[in-house]
């Protein structure tokens, strides 16, 4: 069986300036990996690239999901292929609201499934049970998308439109900032619950943190634009007692 | 029926009201017929206004003034059912609804009316001979017709068009709705003319719309005025959604007494060319007018909003805001003037103007500007013009949302805030639904134009919570 996420070799610049210098990963169903490293380094990027983001230019290698070539596939598609990005800085977006948002979203990736789309009282439901899920009381839903919600509130929302959409592959970009500790445990809660074996995650942090409650398969290090280093979680804790100045001095070695 | 054919000149139109002056004041009290001479007199000095006019320096009346137009001096004999012709968007919408066909009011038992509490409501041609003390103290005294050429031609040829009286303390809580309809195989020239009085304490909501069945040729030069008396309160909704070969004029003014309240929301869904004037004359201390619009342009319309709001006296407010998405190759104006008299302290003015261009060949020219002359003064003014913004169009695809749906989305975000404003739930869901039919282009000029086909159907995303 093909791996759910491929990257091979990939090369990523903005403007000229190269972000991504060779990069190779591979995530198989079932799997969560932690990409770790200081900032900086394209984590982000990565992210964006995988979601489709067309501001950067892929200029060597390739990336596969589900054996299939991504690049190319507009990034409506490759959501309804199955691929979430959870935002690091959801966008705010005054007069939408939350139940447009994610109903038209909903109905269109059914539609591509060739599903019916629901009916209201259906899609509320599915709402009431997604919100239960991710722990969001507030009738959040009834708001616009992400205006005037707290950083902790916005990140949740990322978290239960994962949980809408139940994608094959997450990257959740940098979750854990600017949380709280019971915020931090609401998203790793989320994400723990949507865990099963024929879904992945790709979780970008800069802390271990995170890592205590959402237990990942692997972790590996991204550093000046490549992974530098993978292990199992416990790479991650010696990443934090040693700090990322010890990966530099591995490197230099 | 008394007809006539001609290109609509400056020289044409004036031998053609001497040729029809019989006719055109049949129906005249003699302070009508005074009118119409001075305002011919008017428009033979202005003629019909040009680009080297300041405020005309971005619309132009030249190709609309290039085909012949057919105008009509008395009504049409054969008075169709209103039912089976109208088709307003916001229909079964609770109203007393009042019909004009062509220029001519239509009515089924008569033709003005007085009912139990007073009001007088019907047509206005009528309304000369049986209400002429109303007429004499209110007809023609706020149009301004010695520089507003077209206000002074619609003065020198309306011969009907809809009269509203609402005495003291008589609050009117169905609104009232008069659908303007042109619908004839021919190329049409009309001048209709509405007059609205509210006495002291009373309160009117008028919703007037403009539509069109047959896609002839058109020119509308309409005039409206309006008197809100004392500590009374209008609130006025224009829905206009004409093909794309008619030319619609409008000056609306509106004076306001001593605490009185005005709500005008200007809505423009489809038209060839739309000139929308409103003169709002804050001439009694505690009276607000709150003035909103929201157009929808595309292909090659053009939308022209000039807003005048004058603050006579001390302690009044206004407050404007007017929408705007221009697609295409359709082009936008809004001109808004603020004047503060002398006298006029402790006025407060807010004016904004929010426009987002679909393409690079839309166009639009905002100019907002204030004339103040008090020195205790609170105004404000912002215009902006942008494109949607392409984080969040990028956020809601990442969600799965198709390019189409993702801007219908950030474009109904845009535009619903103006139907937001409107004080009547029933009318305010109408425009709202009107709103996203106008934009997925399922408005029924839409259906019946060839230009603009619907490509790939958009899926539904409006879910009211209110209705589940």
């Amino acid at each position: 069986m093909d791996p759910l996420l491929e990257i091979k070799n990939l090369k990523v610049s903005i403007n000229n300036k190269k972000i991504i210098k060779g990069l190779d990963l591979v995530v198989n169903a079932g799997e969560v990996h932690a990409i770790m490293g200081p900032n900086g380094t394209g984590k982000s990027t990565l992210a964006s690239v995988i979601a489709g983001r067309d501001v950067f230019t892929v200029t060597e290698g390739e990336i596969l999901f589900k054996g299939k070539d991504l690049l190319g596939i507009p990034v409506e598609t490759r959501s309804r292929e199955g691929i979430f990005l959870g935002f690091q800085y959801p966008v705010e977006i005054p007069g939408v609201s939350m139940t447009n948002f994610m109903k038209t979203a909903v109905d269109e990736h059914r539609k591509y499934k060739g599903l019916p789309s629901l009916s209201a009282p259906e899609f509320l439901k599915l709402m009431e049970e997604k919100k239960k899920m991710v722990e969001i009381q507030s009738n959040l839903t009834n708001r616009s998308v992400n205006e005037g919600f707290s950083g902790g509130e916005k990140k949740r929302n990322e978290i239960f439109q994962m949980a809408m959409l139940e994608p094959t592959l997450a990257i959740l970009d940098e979750t854990d900032s600017g949380l709280d500790i019971d915020a931090l445990k609401v998203v790793a809660n989320g994400v723990n619950k949507l865990r099963r074996k024929d879904n992945a995650f790709v979780v970008i942090t800069h802390y271990q943190r995170l890592l205590d409650y959402i237990v990942p398969d692997f972790v590996h290090v991204l550093f000046e634009g490549r992974i530098v280093k993978s292990g199992t979680k416990e790479l991650a804790l010696e990443l934090e007692s040693k700090g990322y100045e010890w990966i530099k001095q591995e490197l230099e070695k | 029926m008394k007809s006539a054919n001609l290109v609509p000149g400056k020289e044409q139109l004036i031998s053609l009201f001497e040729q029809f002056r019989e006719d055109i004041c049949s129906n005249d009290i003699p302070c009508i017929s005074e009118l119409r001479t001075k305002a011919l007199k008017s428009f033979s000095a202005t003629g019909f206004p040009t680009r080297e006019i300041e405020e005309w320096k971005n619309t132009s009346l030249i190709n609309s003034l290039v085909p012949a137009y057919n105008f009509y001096f008395s009504p049409f004999e054969k008075k169709p059912d209103i039912d089976t012709i109208f088709r307003c968007e916001i229909h079964n919408f609770e109203t007393d609804l009042f019909t004009q066909l062509n220029g001519w009011y239509l009515y089924k038992q008569s033709p003005v009316t007085r009912f139990e509490n007073g009001v007088i409501a019907g047509s206005l041609s009528a309304a000369f001979k049986a209400y002429p003390e109303l007429i004499k103290k209110y007809y023609g005294k706020i149009a301004e017709t010695e520089k507003n050429g077209l206000t002074a031609l619609n003065t020198a040829f309306a011969q009907d068009g809809i009269f509203i009286y609402v005495p003291d303390n008589v609050v009117i809580e169905k609104p009232i709705q008069m659908v303007n309809i042109v619908d004839i195989d021919e190329s049409i020239f009309l001048q209709p003319r509405n007059l609205i009085i509210l006495g002291k304490n009373s309160k009117l909501t008028f919703v007037y719309c403009d539509d069109s069945i047959k896609h002839e040729t058109s020119f509308i030069n309409s005039c409206t005025e309006n008197f809100i008396g004392e500590n009374a309160s209008l609130d006025f909704y224009k829905m206009q959604n004409k093909d794309s070969r008619s030319t619609v004029i409008t000056n609306n003014y509106f004076k306001l007494e001593k605490n009185s309240n005005l709500i005008s929301n200007t809505l423009t869904f489809n038209g060839g060319l739309i000139r929308n004037e409103s003169y709002v004359s804050l001439s009694g201390s505690g009276s607000d007018a709150k003035v909103y619009g929201l157009y929808l342009v595309d292909r090659e319309q053009h939308v022209d909003n000039q807003i005048y709001v004058d603050h006579m006296v001390p302690e009044t407010t206004s407050y404007e805001q007017f929408k705007g998405i221009i697609d295409d190759n359709a082009s936008a104006v809004f001109n808004g003037h603020i004047h503060v008299c002398r006298d006029a302290q402790h006025t407060e003015a807010y004016q904004s103007n929010k426009n987002i261009l679909l393409t690079d060949t839309a166009r639009v020219t905002t100019k907002p500007f204030l004339e103040i002359y008090a020195d205790d003064v609170k105004c404000s003014h912002g215009a902006t013009v942008g494109q949607l913004d392409p984080e969040a169009l990028f956020y809601l695809k990442s969600r799965g949302i198709c390019d189409r749906n993702a801007k219908m989305l950030l474009m109904y975000a845009f535009a619903g805030e103006i139907a937001t404003k409107i004080n009547i739930g029933v009318l305010r869901e109408r425009i709202d639904a009107m709103i996203v039919k106008r934009l997925k282009g399922e408005l029924s000029i839409c259906d019946q134009c060839v230009l603009h086909c619907k490509e790939n159907e958009a899926i539904n995303f409006e879910i009211d919570l209110s209705k589940i």
